[in-house]
């Protein structure tokens, strides 16, 4: 069943690097005060695309019992550091009101994927019962 | 799943402002307590912060994604005492002389501001992420 693999389509990868990027943005805010250290974010658009052409692609498997590369996450290397617009002398430089906002803009990009999913799943579970 | 994580994360900031507004606390209590020795005078404190690298990784893996924050100790300020003539005051030494905190209630005031302010924004994380999380579970419902 090569259509229920992706049912989701990008929505799946997409709702996992939002809960991703959830954890960083929290880490930056937990960190507002704390001496040298450097904000981080995601690239969420270059990290996305790497996920989709890992699943278009895929990996060659010469036996079925080799694994795929399929939702390899986005690992460490994939954070970038945030170029703060005004860096403090403690040398810290999380900008507390843009991480604000760039939290609440990624919570509701979550929600959308989430609902997203939801009316897919909606629409499948009509297709199945069929009314 | 990281956004479970996020509850750690946050929470160690809570923690480490909780502190920070513990000793602003004392710092502010203490603004006017005077000794009659050097060094047995009250000195302004207060907490060191310090990312918690790879802390709440339990199994290992590359999560730098999350990192808290850890209180690594307290430190006393070393700003100069103030000594003050006070001959009426019974803590006061043989030359009538006490030693008087080196409290600054003007930075005490505005370290406690910033602390309430982060404390708030953790705890908006908490309740952001709470919400994304019930409405994760309930996926297809």
């Amino acid at each position: 069943m090569r259509m229920l693999d992706d049912i989701f389509g990008i929505h799946e990868s997409a709702l996992k690097l939002r809960g991703e990027r959830v954890g960083v943005l929290a880490a930056n805010l937990a960190n507002a005060d704390t001496p040298n250290y450097k904000a981080r974010d995601l690239d969420f658009a270059a990290v996305l695309a790497g996920e989709q052409g890992a699943m278009s692609l895929g990996l060659v498997t010469t036996s079925a019992g080799h694994l795929g590369a399929i939702g390899a996450g986005a690992a460490g290397g994939d954070l970038k550091y945030r170029i703060p617009f005004q860096p403090s002398l403690d040398g810290n430089t999380v900008e507390v009101p843009m991480e604000q906002a760039a939290f609440a803009e990624n919570a509701v990009r979550y929600q959308a994927s989430l609902m997203f999913i939801n009316r897919k799943i909606a629409s499948i579970e009509t297709a199945i019962t069929g009314n | 799943m990281s956004l479970l994580k996020v509850f750690d994360v946050a929470g160690s900031g809570l923690a480490a402002q909780s502190m920070r507004l513990n000793t602003t606390a004392s710092n502010l209590a203490n603004a006017d307590s005077v000794a009659g020795d050097a060094s047995k005078v009250y000195r302004a404190r207060q907490p060191v912060f310090a990312a918690a690298l790879r802390e709440f990784s339990a199994d290992g893996a590359s999560d730098d994604a999350a990192v808290g924050v850890r209180v690594l100790g307290i430190v006393e300020s070393q700003a100069p005492v103030t000594r003050r003539y006070e001959p009426g005051n019974p803590l006061a030494d043989a030359e009538g002389y006490v030693w008087a905190s080196n409290v600054n209630t003007v930075e005490a005031l505005a370290d406690m501001i910033s602390a309430s302010r982060t404390f708030q924004s953790n705890v908006e994380v908490i309740n952001t992420s709470r919400d994304l999380l019930l409405k994760t579970i309930t996926m297809g419902r």
